[in-house]
């Protein structure tokens, strides 16, 4: 297209798909919106977590996605945005602790960004994967042995239907964000560090300054979220604010959904939150089996995920059928297939063996 | 009690956690994969040994002759079924890494899960020489000696098979180059998965030393996963004395804070020494670059 | 919203309908059953709490209430049998009971819920209780703030007292030795790090001070932690003549354990719960004679020894000695309250279980007026293979304490 100048019905007819797209997306958030009139207790239970998943998906995804970091501290920081509320709600009004929510998310993403950040990404993984539960240990030796009191209640006039509207309000705010950086410097630059952080190096980009900003916005919401969780159970511990099945569940619905488009995770996290409800609560362990092996089964052959699924099959369709020989051909090939004597020289397991390498890529050369 | 007898009892532990960290020094650093289920295997082992205990009354060291062999060729498959397409698609380590991560991340859930559907997540313990043993007029359980004696032992063993045989030159070669290992004729694909089997074999030594004296449930792996993650760093990605070292520096630090602070905080002990190490020498304490 | 409206309409039809009938409801309108919920620790590091002292107290109430029939509804005019409609396992995990409980009240909509097991559990879901209007009769809790939160919560009642009155009975039985000369002012005291321990050692601790006791050691260790052998040294290497364990059953048994390996004898050894377990005793045997504990029952009161009998036929699990009976006798205080207010509807039951009393249960007469039972037995200690009460003294069908404990 280079060289080529939009003719003027070209530029009207963008404008109005823009609109018709903003249209459409302010009627979906005003659906949304109504929600808590529209459904009962349980369904507004049900859209509260798929709203606090979407919050802590997009948001990590904002990081994850694209520097390639896979990042297993979720749980840390929305565990830090909620205990910060639980810890200063008698002292502070509710907003004012959101916000310190946030101040506390941010610095310890600061703290942790720029300790581990610029050595090496393997260091950030592994101090990621353990720092919630380092967290959780602190908190509660804090409680024990300071306040001498394990739990905090968090009974504020802040009902279920409140959370509700400020998590939809917070979802579209990280929607904006992540559309934004994709259209940044930022965004482009960090894009190019998760390809190749030598090259990016090399291409003048202060590779430690954008990752930790990234990381630092991206704690900022998953704080912020949990600081908005914190009324919803009236009771907050340690235990119950440091989970870290958070940042697992969001790690899977991130790579279910797929990280290449920001819809993505919208895919991701419907799914697996049914999935969770159906299953959690009453077979918690078939849970933890199924969920790690739907996320194996992600790891090994959708590494584009859902969204990558259905866009292959989009094009799928997008694409003319073609039957030269009409349907009876195919027909006509399966049942010579079927006639054929089953030969297998290397026994079944050779046979699977087979089959794997052909589902996996072949051994490419190295270097 | 005298700060010597709180740092005997901390190098008790730390032999342990040397044990574990050499396992997953294998693992990390001649097959270069992240296990992050490698704790599992622990658990698996401690489990199976308190089964043999209990109901066939086998003495657990007798049972690890059972019990390593059969992680070692679990490991293995493991390597050979899920590890190798991931190696065979990683184009740099910094994707092997990454994608071995992910994927043992899971196993590491269908591992943790499978485990408390068979035996319920209650705590379990057996008895096994709970006696009191007199060592320089301090009073050490004799489980506990016992499991140090052994980790020293499995330590020592490993170290004359790193350093005296064709097949540890071959295996540290691995470690510091593999393309290099490779042009001189090492088959580094079979010889990872060796690797990789050998750290789930020793990780299975250590979970049943453990199981004698403490008490176990099946989520206790991740912990471990842990303290070997941070040992290992610490004492130099593919060096075995140093993560020998590192883990009895980890044992008798968290026996220190345990006495002096409080025994909760044993995980932020870890990562405190972790941070520090990052900080200050981020090779590791004996590390090669 | 389409439902309420129908809600609404349907209650107004039969409001209406009621006024003109003279005759009252028919039994025809009855439900078929009392529908009962619970969320309870079946797995995890709380179920032997759980499964000791509190499940087969439900199952055995249950059992009691069905086999006569039901309970008697004024309302509508017949028994209506218990049923259990949901029994979910909360695994040990607090998040997990929290939504339990939250489905157990909104979705699946039982009559009555009963509470869960442990003080910190049952701190947890009392907003959940108060939000959705359900009565909680927390046995298996204890809390120094016990006055404040009821006011907080007005569907909470304690069925325990707060841990300054259990620190204040075994403070009873250490000041007679104490002035005697034969017990050192010195006390070692370690607590689980959970909400109960937290809060005993917290009250304990503040109660022991004011009588003048040198707490020399006070340390906590995580709950579930797997071994206590360093904390049984420094116990023994304080030089207290007195070890008190705020802790819970787990550690209650590996303290013990411990203590006995390494040979520590204090002349005052006190743990928390577990202690009053029948299995506290079948474990160690002989051995636990002298170990004192927190709680006791009095089994002379009418109907304690009938109901243990029964417990430990029906259930196969001998009651505990000291919150398994209490457990019961809430249950009988809910079924009571139940016939007295005449109907299921849970705001009625919950004022006439604060004002309809003093009810009659196996632990003696209860009054819940303040939303606290208030006197009760607060020490107990092994004597001849069993747990019997010992502190306060004045309180009937105590015995007196076994000093120093004998050598293990």
């Amino acid at each position: 297209m280079a060289g080529s100048v939009e003719s003027d019905e070209d530029k009207q007819r963008r404008r109005r798909r823009a609109m018709a797209a903003i249209a459409a997306l302010t009627v979906i958030v005003a659906v949304l919106a109504a929600v808590p009139w529209l459904t009962s207790d349980y369904g507004l239970a049900f859209m509260v977590n798929v709203m606090c998943y979407l919050v802590l998906t997009v948001a990590w995804a904002l990081f994850s996605g694209t520097t390639r970091l896979v990042s297993l501290a979720t749980s840390a920081f929305f565990g830090v945005g909620m205990y910060t509320v639980a810890m200063l709600i008698k002292t502070l009004p509710l907003y004012a602790t959101f916000a310190v929510a946030i101040g506390v998310g941010a610095a310890l993403a600061l703290v942790v960004g720029v300790l581990t950040l610029r050595i090496s990404g393997m260091f950030f993984v592994i101090f990621s994967f353990g720092l919630s539960e380092m967290i959780r240990e602190l908190m509660v030796w804090w409680e024990i042995n300071q306040t001498h009191t394990m739990g905090r209640y968090v009974f504020v006039p802040f009902d279920t239907t409140l959370i509700y509207e400020h998590l939809l309000g917070l979802v579209v705010l990280v929607f904006l964000v992540g559309w934004q950086l994709r259209r940044s410097r930022l965004g482009l630059a960090l894009l190019v560090i998760g390809e190749d952080e030598t090259v990016a190096r090399q291409v003048g980009i202060n590779v430690p300054f954008a990752k930790v900003a990234i990381f630092v916005v991206s704690a900022m919401f998953m704080s912020l979220a949990g600081a908005l969780m914190a009324p919803r159970f009236g009771f907050i511990n340690p235990n119950f604010a440091f989970n870290p099945l958070v940042s697992f569940q969001v790690v899977i619905m991130a790579f279910l959904g797929g990280l290449k488009r920001l819809w993505g995770p919208v895919l991701g996290v419907i799914p697996l939150i049914i999935f969770s409800e159906l299953l959690q609560t009453e077979f918690p362990f078939w849970y933890s089996v199924l969920l790690g092996l739907v996320f194996m089964v992600i790891v090994y052959f959708l590494p584009d995920g859902v969204t990558g699924l259905l866009e292959e099959f989009w094009k799928a369709l997008g694409r003319p059928l073609d039957l030269p020989r009409g349907l009876t051909g195919p027909l006509l090939d399966a049942w010579a297939w079927l006639s054929r004597p089953i030969s297998l020289p290397r026994g079944i397991a050779g046979a699977i063996e087979e089959r794997w390498s052909k589902i996996m890529p072949p051994a490419k050369e190295k270097r | 009690m005298p700060a010597i007898e709180v740092i005997l009892g901390g190098a008790i532990l730390g032999g342990l956690y040397a044990l574990v960290a050499i396992g997953f020094n294998l693992q990390f650093g001649m097959a270069r994969i992240v296990n992050l289920a490698y704790g599992e295997f622990l658990m698996g082992a401690a489990f199976a040994a308190f089964w043999m205990f209990t109901l066939a009354s086998i003495n657990p060291i007798l049972g690890m002759v059972l019990s390593v062999p059969v992680t070692f060729g679990a490991n293995w498959l493991v390597y050979r079924v899920l590890m190798t397409p991931l190696v065979r698609r990683a184009r740099t380590r910094e994707q092997l890494e990454g994608d071995t991560i992910l994927a043992t991340f899971g196993l590491l859930f269908v591992l943790r899960g499978a485990a408390t559907l068979a035996f319920s997540a209650d705590n379990r313990f057996y008895n096994y020489l709970g006696e009191p043993l007199n060592i320089f007029g301090f009073t050490f359980a004799a489980n506990r000696v016992l499991a140090f004696a052994l980790a020293c032992v499995f330590a020592v063993v490993i170290f004359i098979v790193l350093n005296r045989t064709r097949f540890g030159t071959a295996l540290r070669a691995l470690a510091i180059d593999p393309v290099g290992a490779e042009l001189v004729g090492i088959d580094v694909r079979s010889l990872s998965g060796i690797a990789f089997a050998g750290g789930g074999a020793l990780v299975a030594a250590a979970g049943t030393l453990v199981s004698t004296f403490l008490t176990f449930n099946p989520a206790i792996g991740i912990e471990f996963t842990m303290k070997a993650l941070v040992v290992v760093i610490m004492g130099g990605v593919g060096n075995m004395a140093g993560s020998f070292i590192a883990g009895l520096l980890l044992g008798i630090a968290e026996s220190l804070c345990s006495y002096y602070v409080d025994s909760g905080l044993t995980l932020a002990v870890a990562y405190a020494l972790f941070l520090i190490v990052l900080v200050v020498r981020p090779r590791g304490l004996f590390g090669t670059p | 919203m389409h439902t309420r409206l129908r809600r609404i309409a349907a209650a107004a039809t039969v409001a209406t309908l009621g006024t003109f009938a003279a005759a009252p409801v028919s039994a025809a309108d009855a439900p078929k059953s009392i529908r009962i919920g619970y969320a309870i620790s079946l797995s995890g590091v709380n179920a032997q709490g759980a499964a000791t002292t509190t499940l087969p107290g439900y199952d055995l109430w249950v059992k009691d209430v069905n086999d006569a029939g039901g309970i008697m509804v004024k309302e509508f005019g017949k028994k209506i049998p218990l049923e259990v409609a949901a029994k979910y396992d909360d695994t040990s995990s607090a998040e997990t009971l929290l939504r339990l409980e939250e489905k157990l009240m909104s979705q699946d909509k039982v009559d009555f819920v009963l509470p869960p097991w442990s003080t910190g559990f049952n701190l947890a879901v009392a907003p959940i209780f108060a939000k959705y209007g359900y009565p909680q009769l927390a046995v298996t809790a204890n809390a120094n703030d016990e006055v404040q939160l009821v006011k907080q919560f007005p569907t909470l009642f304690f069925f325990l007292n707060q841990p300054a009155h259990f620190g204040g009975a075994l403070i009873e039985v250490l000041n007679k030795f104490k002035s005697a000369g034969q017990l050192n002012n010195k006390i070692a005291m370690l607590s689980v790090g959970d909400q109960f321990g937290a809060e005993m050692s917290a009250g304990f601790g503040a109660g022991l001070k004011a009588s003048g006791y040198d707490i020399v050691l006070q340390k906590s260790y995580p709950l579930g932690a797997a071994d206590l052998t360093n904390e049984i040294k420094e116990a023994k290497a304080s030089g207290a003549d007195t070890f008190i364990a705020a802790s819970y059953p787990p550690d209650t048994f590996m303290l013990t354990g411990t203590a006995i390996t390494q040979g520590y004898n204090p002349k005052v050894f006190y743990t928390a719960v577990g202690t009053a377990f029948a299995e506290y005793g079948g474990n160690f045997k002989d051995k636990v004679q002298g170990v004192m504990g927190i709680g006791g029952w009095d089994p002379n009161l009418p109907g304690a020894q009938d109901y243990y009998k029964r417990q430990l036929a029906v259930t196969g699990h001998a009651p505990d000695g000291w919150a398994s009976p209490v457990t019961y006798a809430s249950l009988q205080i809910l079924q009571q309250a139940i016939e007295k207010a005449g109907t299921l509807d849970r705001k009625k039951v919950l004022d006439t279980i604060a004002n309809g009393g003093p009810w009659n249960t196996v632990v003696g007469p209860i009054d819940l007026k303040t939303h606290i039972r208030e006197h009760q037995i607060g020490a107990g200690q092994w004597q001849g293979g069993q747990f019997v009460g010992v502190s306060p003294s004045d309180f009937p069908g105590v015995k007196p304490v076994i000093f120093p404990k004998p050598a293990w």
